[in-house]
């Protein structure tokens, strides 16, 4: 539907708010390229116990070992050769807001980030800046109960028998290429423990910022919740816009023990530049809950299928994603569900959106192993494109290999439907308008089930990302 | 008799769908405070009628003119008709799942406003117009006609009706699947509506809604053109014969055109 020419918004191309980035020499850069050498200096810079490093070195053979995969996006522009893999802009992980360096702190501040923390929103909050976490903080009361919260690195030096027991538990090195790389070569991420019947009320959460060009974030990111523990954490991730591509490639295993209730939300605004490639997986014991949000905006390739595996009967786990692909963007996100145990049950809610020549995918695995019988599972996809030359796909894959389950299943793909544009534009509402009350429509399973202040910025990235493709 | 400029005119106007003619020339006329109605068997264009003189895209008006207020509104788009005071209730609602009704009442009352609407106002206007419907408050948290009962989504254009108060209403069948008690109620609500200021033009199948709803002029659309028009009394003879005595007047080629 047009409106006449007379009355088209003339709505500027959106630009990316986070694209700035500080001019600042890193502490440390290390050459780019990767080698055992550097695999050996950032360990080395760690000063990590000999299992780590061997670890490391064992996950590049993986990684240099398994080809590229085939599926999915187009990755092979990726130069592993022309990144930097660790970059350092400070010396210290802070506990105290003022004393994280100044520019850093602008950054965060140009974010919005320590508001949330000032407010009293958060339980806790971690930030990182390239490769290391600056900034780390959890409120009293939740230490004093002996909840961890804590930069990866950090705990390896404090907690080394507790990382060492749950490291590559659920994520082996050599799962997939780009957990061998992470594996490899991490750096940072967030180190969380919950003892046995505590609830963290409020979210924990940590931020990541690229800041340096032509590098990769490879942070780690290990969550154990004990038995009947309670938590939730939320991250946020952006970077400045440069003219070359920058590679985030996280790995993030979470432990829900029995009876256990994990939310993990992610709310990814990568700039248009950031290949995105991260994998993530629960596993969760008897009766546990273990949910993943996770809205994806940015990022020029984004590969990313949140997994939960179901060990014993009455666990629960949910998937909700949205991805929004917006001009020269893939975003190739999904949901990967193991039923290993009787008696489980699943959820996969997924909205794709994709405008101005954007492409996104939903890519889904539910897999019922034989003799899981009593498992119950309801996966519901749809795609929306907001015009012709956008495209969504759905790639829902089951893999059922037991009779007794109840397992529902349906997707869609459709255009902002002109039904709806019309309805909505007789009762005076502009096409701009329109649309946007018809993509909010659409994503709101999803918004609903975040906190509110997110829930209000992840509506507002989407209208952002919009006002560049309506007009 | 009276010398009242109409409020809304439609000239001559022929439209045609999926490269089909469908509306032939059809000239009706508006005064303020009137009510017509149009009624025509099943395929004769009314719908086409409706939503083309709202504007919807899909429908190619080929000639002739719409004039709300002397102006036309040939070159507006839907929601400029909107806004100028031209509302549709539609045969058959569209469902915007995720978007609330209170949601989108509040944007569309703004919207024909030209400002935004304060939100006590906003209540209050809701709740009167609600009450008068007997719809629960409950309703407007509900997704827009996103599992609506047939009379429920009746009821909801009625509400829209209410709260937009336009200068011309063209319904589109709003009788059709409605219950004894909902028919009653819904016709309250246009009547209430219904002032010296604006007009109406009702499109129905049935008598029953007339009795309600007192016409001023029924006309009897076939084959995209209005081929008899008479007072109210016109269609106690439609009920009773059918439109068969009036099919001959289309014998001229309009219909298989
Ligand atoms: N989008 C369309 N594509 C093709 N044909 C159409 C379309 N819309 C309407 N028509 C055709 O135009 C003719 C008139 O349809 P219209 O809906 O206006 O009739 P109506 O008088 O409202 O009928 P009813 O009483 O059943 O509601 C019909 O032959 C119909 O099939
Ligand atoms: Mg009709």
């Amino acid at each position: 539907m047009t409106t006449p020419a007379s009355e088209a918004p003339v709505s500027p191309r959106s630009e990316y708010e986070f694209g700035f980035h500080d001019d600042v020499e890193a502490l440390v850069k290390l050459p780019k390229g990767l080698s055992r050498e550097v695999v050996n200096t950032i360990s080395d810079i760690k000063e990590e116990p000999e299992w780590m490093r061997k670890l490391r070195l064992k996950a590049l053979d993986h990684f240099n070992a398994r080809p590229m995969p085939e599926w999915g996006g187009d990755l092979s522009d990726i130069d592993f050769n022309d990144i930097h893999y660790y970059v350092r802009a400070t010396d210290r992980d802070e506990s105290a807001w003022e004393d994280v360096p100044d520019y850093i702190k602008d950054t965060y501040d140009k974010l919005g980030i320590p508001e949330a923390e000032k407010q009293g929103l958060l339980a806790g909050v971690g930030a990182q800046y390239d490769s290391e976490v600056v900034y780390h903080n959890i409120r009293e009361d939740l230490e004093e109960k002996g909840v961890l919260f804590l930069g990866t690195d950090q705990a390896l030096r404090e907690y080394p028998d507790l990382v060492k027991e749950y490291f590559t538990t659920v994520i082996p090195p050599n799962d997939n290429k780009f957990a061998a790389l992470n594996t490899a070569v991490w750096s940072g991420g967030s180190f969380i423990y919950v003892p046995p019947g505590v609830h963290v009320d409020i979210p924990l959460q940590a931020y990541f910022r690229i800041n340096s060009e032509d590098m990769g974030q490879f942070e780690r990111t290990l969550i154990i919740a004990d038995e009947g523990s309670q938590i939730h954490y939320v991250e946020g991730c952006t970077a400045p816009i440069y003219s070359s591509d920058s590679l985030h490639s996280a790995v993030v295993e979470i432990i829900c023990k029995a009876g256990s209730n994990v939310r993990y939300t992610t709310i990814q605004n990568w700039s248009n530049n950031v290949y995105n490639l991260v994998t993530k997986r629960a596993t969760a014991y008897r009766d546990a809950v273990m949910t993943w949000v996770d809205g994806n905006l940015g990022s020029k390739l984004t590969m990313k299928y949140p997994a939960v595996y179901l060990m014993e009967p009455g666990a629960h786990g949910e998937v909700l994603s949205i991805a929004s692909a917006g001009q020269g963007q893939q975003l190739d996100a999904g949901a990967k569900i193991v039923h290993a145990a009787p008696n489980t049950t699943s959820v996969i809610t997924s909205k794709s959106l994709s405008m101005d020549g954007g492409r996104s995918s939903y890519r889904g695995l539910l897999k019922v192993y034989d003799g899981a019988d009593g498992c119950r599972s309801n996966v519901r996809c749809d795609a929306l494109m907001l015009d012709e030359h956008s495209r969504s796909d759905t790639y829902p894959v089951m893999e059922i290999d037991e009779k007794k389950v109840d397992i529902g299943h349906e997707a869609t793909v459709s255009k902002v439907g002109d039904e709806q544009l019309f309805y909505l534009m007789a009762r005076g509402l502009s096409e701009e308008e329109a649309t946007k009350m018809i993509v909010n429509g659409f994503v709101e399973p999803i918004i609903k089930s975040l906190p509110l202040e997110y829930a209000v910025e992840m509506n507002r990235l989407i209208e952002l990302q919009m006002e560049g493709s309506i007009g | 008799m009276t010398a009242t400029p109409p409020l809304f005119e439609i000239d001559d106007l022929r439209v045609s769908v999926a490269d089909k003619q469908i509306v032939n020339g059809l000239t009706l006329s508006l005064r303020p405070g009137e009510v017509h109605a149009i009624m025509g068997p099943n395929g004769s264009g009314k719908s086409t009628l409706a939503n083309s003189l709202m504007g919807h895209p899909r429908y190619t008006v080929t000639g002739g003119d719409v004039r709300l207020q002397g102006e036309s509104v040939a070159e507006m788009a839907p929601d400029e008709r909107a806004r100028a005071g031209l509302f549709l209730a539609f045969q058959y609602p569209t469902d915007i799942p995720g978007v609330s009704m209170i949601n989108f009442l509040r944007r569309a009352m703004s919207a024909r406003r030209g400002e935004e609407i304060p939100v006590r106002e906003f209540r209050q206007v809701l709740n009167d117009v609600l009450g008068r419907l007997q719809m629960d408050e409950q309703f407007v948290r509900r997704y827009v006609n996103d599992g609506f009962s047939g009379g429920e989504k009746k009821r909801a254009e009625i509400l829209q009706l209410g709260l937009l108060q336009p200068l011309v209403a063209v319904m589109d069948e709003t009788d059709s699947g409605l219950d004894i008690d909902a028919l009653r109620i819904v016709s309250e609500g246009i009547n209430t509506f219904h002032s010296d200021d604006n007009a109406i033009l009702l499109i129905t199948h049935y008598q029953r809604i007339l009795r309600y709803v007192q016409p001023d002029h029924v006309h009897v659309l076939i084959g995209g053109r209005i081929v008899e028009s008479g007072d109210a009394s016109l269609a106690e003879v439609l009920e009773r014969d059918g439109y068969e005595p009036f099919m001959e007047r289309t014998s001229e080629g309009v219909l298989t055109s």
